[in-house]
């Protein structure tokens, strides 16, 4: 059983949480400027079109910040402290949330090259995570 | 006709005995104390007061969730002005400055701003995230600490950027302590070393519990009016010089730049601009301290040294007593109490800082003052400046 807090899936997100159960990651991406932006939004945050679309990322990234978590955000992560939270920014230029999974937590640094790798956590859910590449 | 001039005329707080409220009370119990004490300090009385601004996380769901509307039905009042935005622990130097233009508008003549908080008593404090809903369902699942986990990555990247130590956020905690120790209505009075503070359990890297603001029950409250008023009432005034605010985010991945805090170099250019002084006026800052790394990204955003360079501005000292940079005095979220919004405090502390009433950690010939809040995951800033005239 999986306790851990688990995405509250809304229309706008049902097709980005729908991409990762087949182990796809999709970004916005704005036709207007062609950036993309993570979370996926109704409007570019960038320049304010409404003219955004769904793109796949390649997966890769480096570290921009990250965090070793010595105590847990709540019970239910306890069992995995030291746990590494990070802020990975995409080869497409948009930072995400998420977990470095690796046996190693002293070993990471910022700017270090990751991988996206996926957790299929429950039948209806997966979460990106993130290995060094 | 002569323009309308805000002025801070009553604060009060809430006496604390080991970080919780003497006795047990409610946490509206601690806002009508509060309100009580701050109304008799400026010599005005509950039914004077006609404009209410209060925020706050208790009462949720529930009465909490229109503060105002609770606050004013349990004090018996019907303000003509209200105000109870919610951007985190600066919304009281944003409410001072709403304050100020709704006093100086005639929107109102007498505001009460009020904070309480029964954290501690309560044990309701903990690091678990935020429902995962919205917004937050692109954060909350991966566990990061809240909110301690965001700065850690904001004192993680400003360390990669521009070499900044845990030597150097120690300094700050250590500063602030000192200032504790002079204040009688301290909680932590102990003497504190950098090498404690590196030694103290690591919480979220690279912040340990040292780096890292008390959980405390308090309560506190402002009261404002015209100068006129204040002078009529024969009490001393403080004057409300310049004030700014900003936010950018609430979400660590949407924080445009982790190393620097965009709000607060907003904030802060509107308020020196507004009041037309430079840094150098300064007396004394009371800077809005959850962790370290709070106080030496805020230093850097308001331009009191350059980006790269707190860890530097820091060293040495320069915010303790005595020295160059007289910081966060009355031993601020760090050492004093931190009742999950801070704001209220840090401008209590500048009042009384500009009316002399601080005793053995009193600023000599403190005239203006400087007060910055930060709320939300480094997400809001507001900053006040201050004067005795
Ligand atoms: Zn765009």
């Amino acid at each position: 059983m999986y306790e851990k807090p688990l995405p509250v899936i809304d229309p706008e997100s049902q097709p980005y949480w729908d991409a990762l159960k087949q182990h796809r990651l999709l970004l916005k991406r704005c036709r207007a400027c062609q950036r993309c932006h993570h979370y996926p939004r109704e409007l570019c945050p960038h320049c304010h079109s409404d003219d955004v679309e769904w793109s796949q990322a390649a997966g890769g990234g480096h570290i921009y910040s990250y965090t070793v978590a010595r105590r847990p955000a709540g019970p239910s992560f306890k069992p995995d402290t030291p746990y590494v939270v990070a802020l990975v920014e995409l080869d497409e230029g948009v930072r995400m949330m998420t977990n470095i999974v690796t046996l190693d937590v002293e070993s990471l640094r910022i700017g270090q090259r990751v991988a996206v790798q996926f957790d299929d956590v429950t039948p209806d859910v997966t979460l990106p995570k993130f290995r060094p590449a | 006709m002569k323009k309308r001039e805000a002025v801070i005329v009553g604060v009060a707080d809430v006496p604390l005995k080991d970080g919780r409220v003497a006795e047990p009370l409610s946490v509206l119990q601690v806002q009508a104390r509060a309100a009580r004490d701050a109304l008799r300090d400026a010599g005005l009385s509950m039914r004077d007061v006609d404009g209410l601004l209060s925020t706050g996380m208790w009462g949720v769901p529930g009465p909490g969730q229109m503060p105002t509307l609770t606050l004013a039905e349990y004090f018996g009042i019907a303000p003509r002005f209200v105000d109870s935005t919610n951007i985190g622990g600066s919304a009281f130097e944003a409410f001072v400055a709403h304050a100020a233009t709704a006093i100086e508008t005639g929107r109102c003549e007498v505001a009460l701003i009020t904070y309480g908080s029964t954290q501690k008593s309560e044990k309701s404090r903990s690091l678990g995230g935020r429902p995962s809903v919205l917004t937050m369902q692109y954060e909350t699942p991966w566990g990061m600490p809240t909110p301690v986990g965001g700065y850690a990555m904001a004192a993680m990247r400003h360390m990669h950027e521009y070499g900044t130590t845990s030597t150097h956020l120690a300094e700050i905690a250590v500063a602030t302590r000192k200032w504790a120790q002079l204040n009688p209505a301290e909680m932590m009075r102990d003497p504190l070393s950098i090498e404690d503070v590196l030694g103290s359990p690591m919480i979220s890297d690279p912040l340990h519990l040292l780096d890292s603001c008390l959980v405390t029950d308090g309560g506190g409250a402002i009261v404002m009016t015209t100068a006129e008023n204040a002078k009529a009432l024969g009490r001393t005034p403080v004057y409300v010089r310049g004030y700014g605010e900003s936010n950018t985010h609430w979400t660590m991945v949407a924080m445009p730049d982790l190393t620097r805090l965009t709000a607060a170099e907003i904030a802060g250019r509107e308020a020196f601009r507004m009041a037309g002084i430079g840094h150098d006026m300064i007396d004394v800052a009371q800077i809005y301290d959850s962790f370290t790394i709070t106080v030496l990204l805020t230093l850097e955003a308001l331009g009191f040294c350059k980006r790269g360079e707190g860890g530097a501005f820091v060293s040495g000292q320069r915010t303790a007593p005595g020295g160059a940079f007289p910081l966060n005095t009355s031993g601020g979220g760090l050492s004093c109490a931190h009742a999950g919004m801070l704001g209220i405090f840090l401008l209590i502390e500048a009042v009384r800082q500009l009316r002399g009433e601080c005793g053995e950690r009193q600023v000599q010939n403190a005239r203006t003052a400087l007060v910055h809040g930060t709320g939300g995951a480094l997400s809001s800033g507001a900053t006040c400046i201050l004067s005795r005239s």
